[in-house]
């Protein structure tokens, strides 16, 4: 119950996308149409559902003050530089284990990965594990939960403007202006599960 | 004319290609420090320092770098300036690096800052490199600083902190407060930056069109 509640908070109240505007980049460019969103936002679950496990072992298992490996010293100053190097790795054995043994998923998912390296909502991800001081466990149900957030907001946002294509929208709105007033209705409206 | 290109390196980045407005990049941080405006200056100088030392320091760099591995040491450089900059900022404003939260972290993945380290530093010498990242953080910094100011103002009738707005003029709107209107300022600010340079208005109908970076 404590693991679906926490999914749930991750997902929708706690938003990386439209609470914390996280990934803003990759999420106003790659949402043009539904497919390639919807591909960009598995790539993410899976992403984020690997790293910031991991990168909780790191942080628990050596940087932390009082980890299990390195006790006495507090490294917590090198955490940034590890997390980045660890998403880094990460996306790119990623790449090659789906290239070797799942090429119809490579191809699916193959071109957005190296996006996702650069990708704010990964990173912020385990910054905020960092933060909040999960547990193992906690930073599983974290990891997916919050990419999910994110996927079902970019696969939002295609719908839409599949369907903006067809409005008449003022000369210097049209392109980039629309979609930031979009997605701050959209923010409006994820606001309501605040308070869950 | 080398002054000349010193001083398009410098301001283009601020009006007419501005590194928010017109390439969508680094959104993410603009839009979640920009409550107040100490905030947003922080940030601001954070971006610049860091932007500018990158740019100078994959410039000095560039011709050592084996190509497959640079995306890798572009982001060592930077990954270690964030963390000067976070541990500056913990000694000196702690209250305030509390509040920035993950965000001075996130640096790291700010767009602009691997944007300019990969599509200007590589090619240019140290001197251009560095200006051209003093250039774009200011960029940023006018887009942040514009969005903080009309927020801070409306939301709760401050700047810095002061009261300008008291209560009895001016109800404060927390709406400006919260997440969406970060969005609603950012696309009304990139309609007047269009309007006011319409070369830059997109007539692809299809989307963003040829205007994004990545």
């Amino acid at each position: 119950m404590q693991f679906f509640e926490l999914f749930m908070r991750a997902a929708f109240v706690e938003n990386l996308a439209l609470v914390y505007f996280l990934g803003m980049c990759t999420f106003l460019a790659v949402s043009k149409n539904v497919k390639t969103a919807l591909g960009l936002g598995a790539a993410v679950i899976v992403v984020q559902g690997i790293t910031v496990p991991l990168n909780n072992l790191i942080y628990n298992l050596f940087l932390r003050k009082g980890s299990l490996v390195l006790g006495e010293y507090n490294l917590e100053f090198l955490g940034l530089i590890c997390y980045i190097g660890v998403i880094a790795a990460a996306v790119q054995i990623l790449e090659m284990t789906l290239d070797r043994f799942f090429p119809a998923l490579f191809n699916a998912l193959g071109i957005f990965l190296p996006l996702i390296t650069v990708n704010c909502a990964i990173l912020g991800g385990t910054l905020f594990m960092v933060q909040n001081k999960y547990t193992f466990l906690e930073s599983v149900t974290y990891g997916i939960g919050s990419g999910f957030g994110w996927a079902v907001a970019i696969a939002a946002l295609a719908g839409i403007r599949e369907k903006l294509r067809y409005s008449n929208v003022p000369e210097g709105l049209r392109g980039l202006g629309i979609t930031f007033m979009v997605v701050g209705l959209m923010a409006l409206a994820f606001m309501a599960f605040n308070g869950i | 004319m080398a002054g000349n290109k010193t001083k398009d390196v410098l301001f283009n980045p601020i009006i007419h290609n501005n590194p928010i407005a017109l390439q969508v990049l680094g959104i993410c941080s603009a839009l979640a420090v920009t409550t107040r405006l100490d905030k947003s200056l922080t940030m601001c100088f954070a971006v610049i320092f860091v932007c500018a030392m990158a740019n100078a320091s994959v410039a000095l760099i560039r011709n050592k770098i084996p190509n497959s591995i640079r995306i890798i040491v572009q982001m060592t450089i930077i990954a270690s300036l964030v963390i000067v900059v976070d541990q500056v900022l913990q000694a000196v404003a702690y209250g305030l690096s509390k509040e920035l939260s993950v965000f001075v972290g996130l640096i790291i993945t700010n767009c602009i800052i691997m944007g300019r380290a990969e599509g200007f530093a590589m090619q240019n010498t140290v001197k251009d490199s560095f200006i051209d990242g003093i250039g774009n953080g200011l960029g940023y910094s006018m887009i942040l600083l514009v969005v903080g100011f009309f927020r801070e103002l409306f939301g709760s009738g401050k700047l810095f902190g002061i009261t300008v707005l008291p209560e009895s003029i001016y109800q404060p709107n927390g709406l400006m407060l919260l997440p969406p209107s970060a969005f609603f300022i950012i696309g009304f600010l990139i309609w007047a930056i269009r309007a006011y340079d319409r070369d830059q208005v997109e007539h692809d109908d299809s989307g963003i069109g040829h205007t994004h970076a990545h």
